[in-house]
């Protein structure tokens, strides 16, 4: 035992020299403004040694992109930025507002959760500025969100575009396959995948804790295209109960596809390996032939093997999950709201900054980004899904909506909800799931 | 009792120790073997398929603690935060813890045991019951009936090292002076007494006598809230904040992974920098470890 430890310590130690040695630090410096540059940010005013928190659920290498985003805005305001990312978003930013040490700026990623803080008076309204930028640039869908009894608090920040089938390019022009435009279209391309021998669609829904949600998205995205968006806002209120035969309905259409053996899980086995498999590794499949679509967020670009070309013309794209026909053009997506918990004139005017259009596209720039703002330059977008998450979004024909189960109380969103639909893969009966989840919605 | 201890260290219970202890590495071998395979290895097949293939890499090391980018790692710097973190939040209990117990144990005053019972009893109750009363403690200071008391403590960057130290330490000290309480008070009352008649003062008598004497338990101690404090996630999280300046490296540990977990291959060598430093404490303190895990527990 000692021996063997001290051979391990050994080794790691090891491991820390030589790779000690092969380090070459070359961090990407913002390129250096000029005080021409900074004519840009003259309106922001100078707030010379100012600092601004921020807190947000961005983490890693997006949250870089950010950083490295705000520097010239911080050198020629003089501000100073400090961004804090957690995975603990939700319980921490209320631990920090109780104990009295709120940020200045937080994105919330939950409209539920924001409309919780701002009615117990924790936020400050946006000022006026701000709500003029907003309602410049987002559509009255997004703007809702950042409503709260009335008063505008948060302008929405980035995007993601839920309503997508990833599939591969060439199979679909090897075998003759067209991406289809009405549900109808879709269930008959999957019979006829399904019929030449391959099961057309793969999924998973494991997730750590949060085990279940990929399924909530499938279900989400279909009530709003079977219901409609009104009746879709009705039911993420709980004024639709969630054992209404009508959503019975729809969510039995999505049990058509993911309960049915002979269309899941390609790649991976029988329906029930959907929930033991890695929503990270869902699509994968994909790659090496063994299942044609797979439903997922537009940040699944991410999670494709490393040299998978993410294009039109590439091995994986996706296509927009259709609506009933052609013309209706619902769209599930995801954002973050900037909130701001106080209201010193150096946070009003990084507020405003992070309203512009010009700051979505400094940051799409960068890298992966998705704005849902009007007048974002897309030849800014840094990948063709982005391009195509966008271009959907700016569409005046699309009706957006929120993803349902960020809206819902936590005990239903991120809890009942989860278990009910991993419950649901496993075998147990769409009435019976339902009933439990309506059960636990909390009284109110 | 004799036929059980026998059974116990038969040849066949020997084995069976084996076979667990086997059974229980395989795991972190498993995790070790990963860190030093390529990240799309690690996706795509399973550890043990590493003996067919066999191919090492360090570069999930490399990315982990010394990445340029804020993006991968930087646990280097992270680490140095938890050492500064942790070194003070094992002393100052184990110091205070000392006295303490030393005065419940040795001094006759009244209320003695009242005040040890209420020190025990605070053992029960959970921490995370006083994290937000302790966070507005420093952030908007202490206030009753609009009297302010005590000034807010503003504490900003590598200041919230002290937050941090001051929440380990109230956090740790219920628990410390219990069990140096229950290890002094089995010292022989003799010892002290002949100290006493030779002119010692309990000042002399502590450093002289009593804190030789307790040695194994003070170490055991340490591990454990070493231990802790290293491995402490909430309260890092919440009194250091998230920031590069302060954080310790178990918050950093959990924002690696990325946003949407798409980088959770760091978390192989992640993990295994974060034991390092544990494993060495743990190895080099195991003669006291074994010791002191009964101090306390076990009468006469």
């Amino acid at each position: 035992m000692a021996f063997a430890s001290r051979l391990l310590v050994g080794a790691v130690g090891l491991a820390l020299v030589a790779t000690g040695c092969g380090s070459t630090s070359t961090a990407p410096e913002a390129e250096g403004s000029t005080s021409a540059d900074c004519a840009a940010f003259s309106a922001y005013g100078k707030h010379d040694g100012k600092k601004v928190s921020v807190y947000s659920p961005i983490r890693d290498a997006e949250a870089d992109l950010f950083q490295q985003n705000w520097k010239p805005f911080e050198k020629c305001t003089g501000m100073k930025i400090t961004y804090e990312g957690t995975g603990e978003f939700e319980a921490q930013i209320q631990v920090r507002s109780d104990g009295g040490t709120p940020p200045d700026l937080a994105f919330f990623p939950q409209p539920g959760l924001l409309a919780r803080f701002a009615k117990a008076g924790k936020l400050k309204p946006a000022p006026a500025e701000v709500k003029t930028l907003a309602e410049e640039g987002w559509s009255k869908d997004w703007l809702n969100y950042g409503t709260v009894d009335g008063a505008f608090y948060a302008a929405p920040l980035g995007a993601s575009v839920k309503s997508f089938v990833w599939y591969s390019p060439k199979t679909f022009q090897e075998k003759g396959w067209k991406v289809p435009t009405t549900w109808d279209e879709l269930m008959t391309l999957t019979e006829t995948i399904a019929a030449g021998g391959l099961k057309p669609w793969c999924a998973g829904i494991e997730s750590g804790e949060a085990t279940g949600w990929p399924a909530t998205d499938w279900i989400e995205d279909v009530i709003l295209r079977e219901l409609g968006p009104e009746e879709y806002d009705r039911w993420v209120a709980h004024e639709l109960k969630f054992n209404d035969p009508k959503v019975v309905a729809a969510v039995d259409k999505v049990g058509a596809i993911l309960k049915n053996d002979k269309y899941v899980n390609g790649g991976y086995g029988p329906v029930k390996s959907i929930a033991s498999t890695a929503f990270q590794e869902g699509g994968v499949p994909i790659t090496t032939g063994k299942c044609a679509m797979h439903r997922q967020a537009s940040f699944y670009a991410n999670f494709w093997p490393e040299g998978t070309k993410v294009a039109q013309d590439g091995d994986v794209f996706a296509f927009y999950l259709p609506g009933k026909d052609a013309s209706s053009k619902p769209v599930l997506g995801a954002g973050e709201f900037v909130a701001a918990f106080t209201d010193r004139p150096e946070v009003k005017a990084f507020q405003r900054y992070l309203a512009t259009a010009e700051h979505a596209n400094a940051r799409m720039k960068l890298g992966t980004y998705v704005s849902a703002r009007k007048g974002v330059d897309l030849a800014n977008a840094q990948n063709p899904i982005d391009k195509l998450s966008m271009e959907m979004l700016g569409d005046p024909a699309t009706v957006f909506r929120f993803d349902g189960s960020d809206l819902m109380p936590a005990a239903v969103g991120s809890g009942s909800f989860w278990k009910g639909m991993t419950d649901w893969i496993n075998g147990k009966d769409t009435r019976t799931v339902l009933d439990y989840i309506d059960a636990s919605w909390p009284p109110s | 009792m004799t036929s059980v201890r026998a059974s116990l260290s038969s040849r066949t219970a020997s084995l069976v120790a084996l076979l667990i202890a086997v059974l229980w590495t395989t795991p972190t071998f498993g995790l070790l073997l990963s860190s030093f395979r390529q990240e799309d290895q690690i996706k795509s097949t399973g550890w043990w398929t590493f003996f067919s293939a066999p191919e090492l890499t360090l570069e999930n090391y490399q990315e982990v603690l010394f990445g340029a980018s804020s993006s991968s790692g930087q646990l280097a710097s992270f680490l140095i935060n938890s050492i500064v973190i942790t070194v003070p939040s094992v002393l100052f209990p184990l110091a205070f813890g000392s006295f303490a117990a030393y005065a419940l144990a040795w001094l006759p005053f009244r209320g003695r045991d009242w005040i040890y019972i209420g020190i025990f009893a605070l053992q029960v109750v959970p921490l995370q019951m006083a994290l937000v009363p302790l966070l507005s403690f420093f952030s908007q200071g202490v206030e009753v009936f609009g009297l302010h008391l005590l000034p807010a403590w503003n504490l900003e960057g590598t200041g919230r090292f002290v937050q941090v130290w001051f929440a380990h330490t109230c956090f740790g000290l219920p628990l410390s002076i219990f069990l140096l309480h229950n290890f002094m008070s089995e010292l022989p009352g003799e010892l002290m007494e002949a100290a006493r008649s030779d002119g010692a003062t309990h000042g002399m008598i502590f450093r002289r006598i009593v804190l030789p004497l307790v040695a194994p338990a003070l170490a055991s101690l340490a591990i454990f809230q070493f231990l802790w404090v290293w491995n402490d996630l909430l309260v890092g999280l919440i009194f250091a904040g998230g920031t590069a300046e302060s954080a310790p490296m178990t918050v950093r540990l959990a924002q690696m992974a990325g946003t949407r977990g798409n980088e959770w291959q760091r978390l192989t060598a992640g993990a295994f920098v974060s034991v390092i430093i544990p494993l060495v404490v743990f190895l080099s303190m195991q003669r006291y470890f074994v010791r002191g895990l009964l101090a306390g527990s076990v009468k006469g």
